[in-house]
């Protein structure tokens, strides 16, 4: 079943009372409001509360882009293109500002971090505000759209081809000793290394239980 | 265009003027260039008054958006964005096409005649 990362406690010292008491203030705002299952990829409308909008209220549609933080300070960025100009806002998912998100389509794409579609041809960003909600099919799975994108001439605002991005989702046009000259910076070792190692599934199936518990009632 | 380490706006940045006036439309072989920022810092973010060199001429200019991310809920521009305006306040141009972020609206005195002109909200 799906656990939305934000709920996974950063590897640390920190006691963890503090997440825990983060946790109850996390699943009270979700009781109250329903934050749907997304990842990155998604394309989300959100509807957020302001004072200086006509109406109180105002839509944005975009593609998410990245999810990060943990905790009540989780954040998306959303990214569209409107009138040939990018945009990309940050939401944060525990805000109480926001009214209502609605996922349009559903589909995970190759990578966990988009960022590279601000380098690529903005065609790829490019969502319209009143699309209609794709119906979902099955209850299961999630489709994986392995679109490789293409990217707009080099210079691009990070390396992207280098191995330590791990980005499978572009469709490189580089000539091959580019691609070979960038597999300098592999660092192979990075894989094996167990100081990084952080092994989750035991705190997911106890956050999972409390989950399951507390929503239940 | 690319800034520095910043992306927001300071003296000497390149900048894309948003409006329909002549002065930002017609092509020069340079591009308009901020050479003075309206603050106690030097830094100009959305709502700051700036001082643009184009085509040879200076003209005050309102930033719309930038590229340096702001406060969670506020939207980030790809490219920095800027409004001719004179010095009163009036703008020059007479349509705005590119999105504007709510926050401007806040000051509504000193910008209802650029949020008058301007047809998208982000």
């Amino acid at each position: 079943r799906f656990l939305s990362p934000e709920f996974i406690p950063p590897r640390g010292r920190t006691d963890p009372l503090k997440y825990y008491i983060e946790r109850k203030d996390m699943i009270q705002r979700r009781k109250v409001f329903n934050i749907p299952e997304f990842y990155v990829g998604h394309v989300l409308a959100v509807t957020t509360a302001d004072p200086c909008a006509r109406d109180k209220s105002k839509r944005f549609v975009g593609i998410c882009i990245q999810r990060g933080g943990k905790g009540l300070g989780a954040t998306f960025v959303l990214r569209n293109v409107i009138e040939d100009q990018g945009v990309e806002i940050c939401y944060e998912l525990y805000s109480p500002r926001i009214q209502a998100i609605e996922v349009l389509k559903l589909e995970k794409r190759l990578d966990e971090n988009l960022m590279y579609l601000r380098d690529a041809l903005p065609e790829y960003s490019t969502f319209d505000v009143n699309m209609k909600p794709v119906p979902r099919m099955d209850h299961e799975e999630i489709p994986v759209n392995k679109l490789q994108v293409r990217m707009k001439p080099k210079p691009w605002s990070k390396r992207w081809e280098r191995p330590k991005y791990n980005i499978k989702g572009i469709k490189f046009e580089l000539p091959e000793h580019k691609m070979k000259a960038a597999q300098k910076w592999s660092q192979p070792w990075l894989e094996f290394d167990m100081l990084r190692e952080y092994d989750t599934s035991k705190i997911e199936e106890k956050i999972r239980k409390e989950l399951s518990e507390e929503l239940e009632k | 265009s690319i800034t520095g380490a910043c992306r927001a706006i300071q003296k000497l940045t390149r900048v894309r003027v948003v409006d329909n006036s002549t002065l930002g439309n017609t092509p020069y072989h340079r591009p308009p260039k901020c050479i003075h920022v309206y603050n106690k810092t030097g830094v100009g973010k959305v709502g700051d008054k700036i001082l643009l060199a184009i085509k040879g001429e200076k003209k005050k200019a309102l930033i719309v958006g930038h590229k340096m991310p702001g406060p969670t809920m506020t939207p980030r521009f790809d490219s920095n964005n800027v409004v001719l305006i004179e010095d009163n306040g009036n703008p020059i141009g007479t349509r705005i096409k590119t999105p504007i972020p709510y926050t401007l609206r806040r000051r509504e005195g000193e910008f209802s005649k650029v949020l008058a002109i301007a047809r998208n909200f982000v």
